[in-house]
């Protein structure tokens, strides 16, 4: 038996019912589509919404925490090397937030191949002049060029150009939130003060936008040498080392190592962001238990169909085995038809799947939020397109083999003396 | 003599067993030799149409041997069955049992399409022959549901001719036809044996029918009497 004679004969027996069929294949086709645009969908935001902390987040952030020393005195006395030492009330000692020797560690840095790049950073803790109000204030120095290229500055900017930080000397990427309350446009001159009393008087080059408005009240951002000049400290004074990885699943392991190799203190992203990739991976799983269920159901569709088919075929299949068509025979033909209905499905599917994706692409999508997105965000990654078509092919084809395993079973003596 | 023996049939025993235990066909033997034209008659009930669909392979629930061309039907797997059918037996139904779906000649090959023997073209040329042979040549590309009962009887009678099979079985062909069909249809059947040396295995109750075979097998109460 040829298959060209087997897809012949399924071709005839769908055709004479191709309303039922096509019925069938749009089942297929809605669910694929939906699978597709839902999932892309649900990504894009995902990755918008994770992209809000974790671009803006580094991998490993290298710095020196406040702490009391680990060693107190008395572990250091010989006499009571032996006992258990209860020390109360230790305070911090006088620590430095200075990296040491900042310019080393990050040549060290930029040597290592699991590095994608490195920033260094400053935090300076500020009081944001008002008349006589102050309002807290963090301006984060930073080396323009690096944040730009490593967590896109740039997209988080707007009313400004970022490189303005550093050609204009004094001057500040405002939070939007800030800038609100204090009324300041482009231009403007503000006022800070900072925690050793000195004031200082920053020009206003653009707002600062994270998505996050407790953040955009309180964070601003300035150059590296501004933030210095703040701070009273020379040229080569670094608070954080901020790391970007090739691989962002080896950051804890690095950030481990960082911190005994620099004796720093290491924190990475998946113990300062924990909850994001949570929140994501729930998100992602309800959007593939939906689209695989729309999968499931249209495969219910085509068994149904094809159970309808069978009873209304009895005669043919009993005329076939008759003839001489073995019940494998008769099965292939039924899961050929199963197939077709599920492949022609599954591909149209996938071409509408992209046209609806395209089209919730456009949809004008405005956020205070988010400056630079405008539409809603999909995500056109193949993954989709693929686990959508082989699902719904597997599904069509375990709808199909049921009624075709059925239909090979058909005693074609019971049929025809029936009649 | 004995090599002609295209079905022999030893001691055939049936029964259903569903709602009590009825013996449909008891102790049946008997032989069929090439190129004859048989019939089973009897009253309705009789279990012909049973020995029929044992003879053709497809009822495999009985007792008793089979030979179909010298071969034991005995442990043949559902395939092996449908193999046998395919290639050497033809049937033709009470019913015609066309496919609707498909146009007069595809249903003519269509069990040339399981042998696989021919291409498709020859297996085409052969059942435009068949066709115009029985005088409907010209029905070839009308679909199966457009044709009157008698022309599908005749199409079905094309159809169990295009795999060359050793016999062909009949049940009831002519039970759905009208006087004039009947007519049509027996003629060809004369022919086909005459003619052609087919070996053809007709049941009906039509005794008028069944008195211009050659050999009359004659059934009662699952026995033959005669």
């Amino acid at each position: 038996m040829r298959l060209k004679h087997i897809t012949g004969i399924a071709q005839s027996l769908l055709l004479a019912r191709w309303k039922q069929t096509l019925v069938a294949a749009i089942g297929v086709t809605f669910s694929v589509t939906l699978f597709i645009a839902l999932l892309g969908f649900m990504e894009g935001l995902n990755r918008l919404l994770d992209g809000l902390v974790l671009n803006r987040t580094p991998h490993i952030r290298l710095y020196n925490d406040i702490r009391p020393s680990a060693i107190q005195p008395l572990d250091l006395a010989a006499d009571y090397k032996n006992y258990h030492h209860f020390v109360n009330s230790i305070k911090p000692t006088n620590a430095r937030k200075e990296i040491y020797n900042a310019d080393a560690i990050i040549k060290n840095l930029h040597a290592d191949q699991r590095v994608s790049g490195v920033a260094p950073k400053i935090i300076v803790q500020v009081f944001y002049n008002l008349g006589n109000i102050e309002l807290n204030g963090i301006i984060n120095g930073v080396d323009v060029d690096q944040e730009a290229k490593l967590f896109n500055f740039s997209d988080y900017v707007s009313g400004g150009n970022i490189y303005d930080m550093k050609n204009i000397s004094n001057s500040i990427i405002l939070g939007k939130g800030a800038a609100d309350k204090m009324l300041a446009m482009k231009g403007d001159i503000i006022k800070v003060t900072t925690t050793t009393g000195e004031q200082f008087s920053l020009k206003v080059v653009g707002f600062f936008q994270s998505g996050i408005a407790e953040l955009d009240k309180v964070q601003s951002y300035a150059s590296l040498s501004t933030a210095q000049k703040l701070l009273g400290q020379s040229s080569n004074y670094i608070s954080d080392i901020q790391i970007k990885l090739n691989d962002m699943t080896q950051a804890p392991v690095l950030a481990r190592e960082y911190e005994k190799l620099f004796s720093l203190d290491a924190e990475d992203i998946q113990t300062a962001n924990a909850q994001f990739e949570t929140g994501s991976n729930v998100r992602s799983i309800i959007s593939y238990a939906v689209g695989i269920t729309l999968l499931i159901v249209a495969g219910f569709g085509i068994y149904n169909i094809l159970n309808m088919m069978i009873y209304e075929k009895m005669d043919t299949i009993a005329i076939l085995k008759a003839t001489g068509f073995a019940g494998s025979d008769v099965k292939k033909i039924f899961i050929t038809i199963a197939l077709s209905i599920g492949i022609s499905g599954a591909f149209t599917g996938a071409l509408l799947g992209f046209l609806l994706s395209k089209l919730i692409d456009a949809i004008p999508f405005k956020t205070a939020s988010l400056p630079t997105v405008t539409t809603y965000p999909i995500d056109y990654g193949l993954q989709y397109y693929t686990i959508a078509v082989i699902f719904a092919v597997a599904t069509t084809y375990f709808a199909g083999w049921f009624p075709a395993r059925k239909a090979s079973k058909i005693d074609p003596v019971i049929i025809i003396r029936g009649k | 003599m004995e090599n002609n023996i295209v079905l022999e049939a030893i001691s055939i025993n049936k029964s259903f067993n569903d709602p009590v235990k009825i013996d449909v066909l008891k102790d049946i033997t008997f032989k069929i030799h090439r190129g004859e034209f048989v019939s089973i008659t009897g009253k309705s009930g009789c279990g012909k149409s049973t020995l029929l669909y044992i003879l053709s392979t497809m009822d495999t629930d009985y007792k008793g041997l089979l030979y179909i061309d010298h071969e034991s039907m005995e442990q043949k797997t559902e395939k092996e069955l449908a193999f046998i059918r395919n290639e050497k037996i033809g049937f033709v139904f009470q019913f015609h049992y066309l496919l609707n779906e498909f146009s007069v000649i595809k249903n003519v090959m269509l069990p040339g399409f399981k042998s696989n023997k021919l291409s498709e073209e020859e297996l085409e040329k052969k059942g435009f022959d068949l066709l115009k042979n029985l005088g409907i040549e010209k029905l070839a590309h009308k679909m199966a549901y457009q044709l009157s009962g008698g022309e599908k009887q005749r199409v079905a009678i094309a159809r169990s001719m295009i795999n060359d099979p050793i016999m062909i079985m009949c049940d009831e062909p002519t039970g759905n036809l009208d006087n004039k069909n009947t007519e049509i249809v027996f003629d060809i059947f004369k022919e086909l044996a005459k003619s052609y040396n087919k070996t053809i295995l007709i049941v009906t109750h039509d005794l008028h029918f069944a008195e211009s075979t050659q050999r009359i097998i004659k059934m009662d109460d699952g026995r033959i009497i005669n």
